[in-house]
């Protein structure tokens, strides 16, 4: 059991200092009053790496044990790209410098757009986007101004139920108006849905976002059907590629008939989550969008150097300050570096492999939905155990008290119960079959019938079951100062 | 292939347990059209990891950093120092390979930090509430932007010239999908849903807001103040005349790292809570009684609300929110005001040094750590004159009028600001004779 610690607000002493920094000389050119009290905590340094170093015991990670959030891909984080991160000459160059004090940054972004390019089979690359939904932003935003450029932007954006919710959130904030498209009962775009929606809208319909593989752990088998179907209506295949490592280096999807796709490079290129980001969203775009990209980005000159480009008249413009997530690009080149393009098409190999594996060996214990073999995430049900009075809930803090994170629970919505398992590539057999055995122990306790037992759990966690009803209806964003 | 545990043997084996022959088995529902036929020969297959460590530090050694010679960059991205402690805590494997809190019961740690984060930019503002953070200033505003439009039922937003210039470039950007207008410091009407401005702004000059929060009021439109460096918040008062104050906290604990991730910041009063973009932590408490915090409010978010979202936003920048709570952690209270009076300090010495120059104005007359002084030459010739006596000036801005933007901070050192002086000295000289202050002012 991790040990207590208060909020540091709360540890203040009057007099304690965490920092010795020299005494100033007091001036004051400001025009105004010096500030007055803020409210921050003083104290010591010990005390600010105990009560941080307590906190991270108070945290479940990748690091520490198996972390099966699908359709989130929490594989191993390696050291070396945060230590290539840290070099000096990238932490510690300001993006006002000169391209001559520059010329190693750009040339790094120059390579990974590369990498991407031939990845993906698109040849138009931004990485400025700051993360996977900040990525469909800039993309649809991209799609609007070719509308636009041809005379019309259109008003519809076709979204599976299936989809993220950041796909239609997305599409909303472009002002679009979302028509939802239904998963059929194999869990792919139901295509007389599709195709219903497309002699409605027509050409009204600016994209269909779809993400493939999708959020049910499927590959879309009718895409290139799809891919047509918009391009004869003048309409953009938008892919979400959030799940870009099932198929890395076994599909472009430039090849398949994509038009602009994002891809997480936390997700496919193992850059480190931090409890939630920061994150980087590239998007990759075909020819005939590349003169929407947003700017800056780079080009290589004549005599070998490289340039950022600024301005340029048909961009969508800037989309975040500077230069995107440059960290972030640091560590995704040099984890493309050390697989290279023979490991990145074992990497989506080992995926798949890996929640085929749990996928066969739970299929009997729990419900599937959808026949196998999956992609790089299998979708479970609670069905079986829901008829004990177990839910999906009640399966996922089990597992807490089993030692393991739980999977992806209640999403995607297209099922009831969903329990959305992502192993990953990073994943060993011993730790599936660890994983394994835990779900069919409480498979078995469910069976059994000690449904109260399980809406007691946890029980062996740092807290108990959290009242998050209460969270919501008084809510305590800050303490009372 | 070092990351991945399976050998050929063990892929097999396990294959064999599904029952399949071949792993192209577990690909058949590909359509096999779409499947590549060729290993992508183009790239280079898998290195060690000397080989990789090499090939980026070839990199990183062809970048001159500001740490390398004394540099007066600013403009929205601050050279400052961070402890030690910061970078080591934040490399602990329990904050650096953890995901969203889903599971609050083992998340706690995430979690506190990102309510303490919350509470500290709440302070640190003036406003009642934060959020768990955003991408970046420009974003953060930008979101200010769409939420006082969704607040007022307006559709025009007016922001002053004076505002960083990425933070204008994205809000013209995202205004392009949205219905409205963005106006250049104009005057508020009943159409404006907010006004936009920033201070310290960007040219360094310090603004009292009280005089804009009338003109807002008379018209009902929402103020929103940006800061691009938090630092001044340890001797500026706060700017709680606002009603949404959003930035960028890169100055504390996170690494300039040519441009990202850096740290935007959101604030705001207390009846916007629902309106807000991005994720909230609250506390509450668990089975047994004991506090804990949860993501919370989720409602507004697109996970739920889809397409009613109030933004497609879905992440944070949490790893940078917790180096930011450490380092202000360790400054407190009186740490975190003697750092903004040294940034100040050294800030009043670069303009002592600047006034004194023959030929030199200064143009910022109130100031935090950023300072605009005009010269008799063009800024893009002093630039590159600076960078030959290996300094890295200010950022050049409107052209016409000869100006540059330097910036101290408590790294800048009082030798650094010397040579600054000495340098301008023998470039202007030289310039004199040579017929170069013929373009003068």
């Amino acid at each position: 059991m991790p040990f207590e610690t208060e909020l540091l607000i709360h540890q203040s002493v009057k007099g304690r200092y965490g920092v010795d920094l020299p005494t100033p000389e007091v001036r004051n050119r400001t025009g105004l009053n010096a500030r007055s009290e803020i409210g921050l905590p003083e104290v010591s340094e010990p005390q600010v790496v105990r009560h941080y170093t307590r906190l991270s015991h108070q945290n479940y990670s990748i690091d520490g044990n198996f972390y099966p959030l699908g359709s989130c891909t929490m594989k191993h984080n390696p050291r070396l790209n945060e230590k290539l991160a840290r070099l000096e000459g990238f932490a510690n160059l300001h993006p006002l410098q000169s391209e001559e004090h520059s010329q190693g940054a750009l040339e790094l972004i120059y390579q990974l757009t590369d990498w991407l390019k031939k990845l993906s089979g698109l040849p138009g690359v931004t990485l400025d986007p700051a993360a996977g939904a900040h990525g469909e932003l800039t993309g649809m935003m991209m799609i609007r101004k070719a509308h636009e450029a041809k005379g019309n932007p259109r008003k519809v954006v076709l979204v599976p139920d299936s989809a993220h919710g950041t796909n239609p959130a997305t599409a909303a904030t472009c002002k679009y108006t979302i028509v939802t498209i239904k998963t059929g009962d194999d869990g792919m775009v139901d295509m007389d849905a599709f195709n219903s929606a497309i002699e409605t809208h027509g050409e009204d319909i600016a994209a269909f976002m779809l993400t493939n593989p999708s959020t049910c752990g499927l590959f879309e088998p009718n895409v290139k059907v799809i891919a047509d179907t918009l391009h004869s209506i003048g309409a953009y295949f938008y892919c979400d590629g959030a799940n870009f490592n099932a198929i890395v280096g076994k599909v472009k999807p430039g090849d398949i008939g994509v038009d602009v796709m994002q891809i997480n490079l936390h997700k496919t290129f193992s850059t480190p989550h931090g409890g939630g980001g920061p994150g980087s969203g590239p998007v990759m775009v075909t020819e005939e969008l590349v003169p929407y990209l947003p700017i800056p980005y780079v080009e290589k000159k004549e005599d070998g150097t490289f340039t950022l480009i600024k301005e340029n008249e048909t961009t969508i413009g800037r989309i975040k300050g500077f230069h995107g997530q440059f960290g972030m690009m640091i560590r995704a080149l040099a984890y493309m570096m050390s697989h290279g393009a023979d490991g990145l098409q074992k990497v989506a190999e080992d995926a798949v492999l890996n929640a085929n594996y749990i996928l066969h060996n739970l299929k009997d214990d729990f419900h599937v939905p959808y026949p196998g073999p999956c992609m790089h995430e299998c979708l479970l049900t609670h069905k079986k155990q829901k008829e004990n009075g177990v839910t999906t809930m009640d399966i996922a803090k089990a597992l807490l008290d089993a030692g393991f994170h739980p999977m992806t629970v209640y999403f995607p919505l297209v099922v009831d119960g969903a329990m959305l398992i992502e192993p990953t590539e990073t994943e060993s057999r011993e730790t599936l079959d660890g994983f394994i055995e835990a779900m069919k122990t409480i498979a078995k306790r469910a069976r059994e019938g000690d449904a109260d037992a399980f809406h007691a759990q946890p029980q062996t966690t740092f807290r108990k079951r959290l009242d998050e009803t209460r969270a919501a209806r008084k809510p305590v964003l800050v303490e009372e100062k | 292939m070092r990351y991945l545990p399976h050998t050929d043997e063990s892929r097999k084996d396990m294959l064999n347990a599904i029952g399949a022959k071949h792993i192209d088995e577990l690909y058949t529902h590909v359509p096999s059209e779409t499947l590549m036929s060729e290993p992508l020969s183009s790239l280079p297959s898998h290195m060690g990891e000397m080989q990789v460590e090499s090939h980026i530090k070839a990199l990183a050694e062809k970048n001159t950093p500001t740490s390398k010679l004394p540099s007066f960059l600013g403009g929205g991205c601050y050279h400052h120092h961070i402890p030690a402690s910061v970078d080591h805590l934040i490399q602990r494997g329990e904050f650096l390979t953890t995901y969203t809190p889903y599971q609050p019961e083992v998340s706690q740690g995430t979690l506190t930090y990102v309510y303490e984060f919350q509470n500290y930019i709440a302070r640190l503002t003036g406003m009642d509430i934060a959020n768990a953070s955003m991408y970046d200033g420009a974003t953060a505003v930008t979101e200010a932007a769409l939420m006082a439009k969704r607040l007022t039922k307006r559709s025009n937003v007016i922001v002053y010239p004076c505002v960083h210039p990425d933070y204008i470039d994205v809000l013209k950007s995202y205004s392009t999908h949205s219905n409205g207008t963005v106006e250049l410091g104009t005057e508020p009407d009943e159409n404006t849903a907010c006004v936009i401005i920033q201070s310290p702004n960007y040219y360094g000059l310090v603004f009292d807001l009280k005089e804009l929060r009338e003109k807002c009021d008379a018209v009902g439109a929402k103020l929103v103040v940006a800061v691009t460096e938090i630092v001044s918040l340890g001797l500026l008062p706060a700017p709680e005349v606002a009603d949404i104050v959003a930035g960028e906290a890169q100055s504390i604990g996170v690494p300039m790292s040519y441009g990202g991730p850096h740290l935007g910041f959101f604030a705001c009063k207390k009846q916007y809570m629902r309106q807000m973009p991005g994720r909230l932590c609250g506390k509450t408490v668990d089975a047994d009684g004991k506090e804990g915090f949860v993501l919370t409010l989720n409602t507004r978010e697109q996970h739920i609300r889809r397409d009613k979202a109030t933004s497609n936003i879905c992440t944070n920048q949490g790893l940078c929110a917790l180096a930011f709570s450490i380092h202000l952690s360790l400054l407190g209270e009186t740490g975190f005001k003697t750092l903004a009076q040294l940034n100040h300090t050294q800030a009043c010495k670069l303009a002592d040094a600047l006034e004194s120059i023959d030929g030199v104005t200064l143009k910022t007359e109130s100031f935090f750590n950023e300072v605009t002084a005009s010269f008799p030459i063009s800024t893009e010739l002093l630039k590159d004159e600076l960078s030959k006596h290996s300094i890295i000036g200010g950022i050049p801005v409107g052209k016409t009028l000869h100006s540059m933007v330097f910036c101290a901070t408590e790294l800048t050192t009082d030798e650094d600001i010397a040579k600054l002086k000495a340098a301008i000295e023998t470039i202007l000289s030289e310039h004199s004779t040579n017929g170069g202050l013929s373009h003068a002012v």
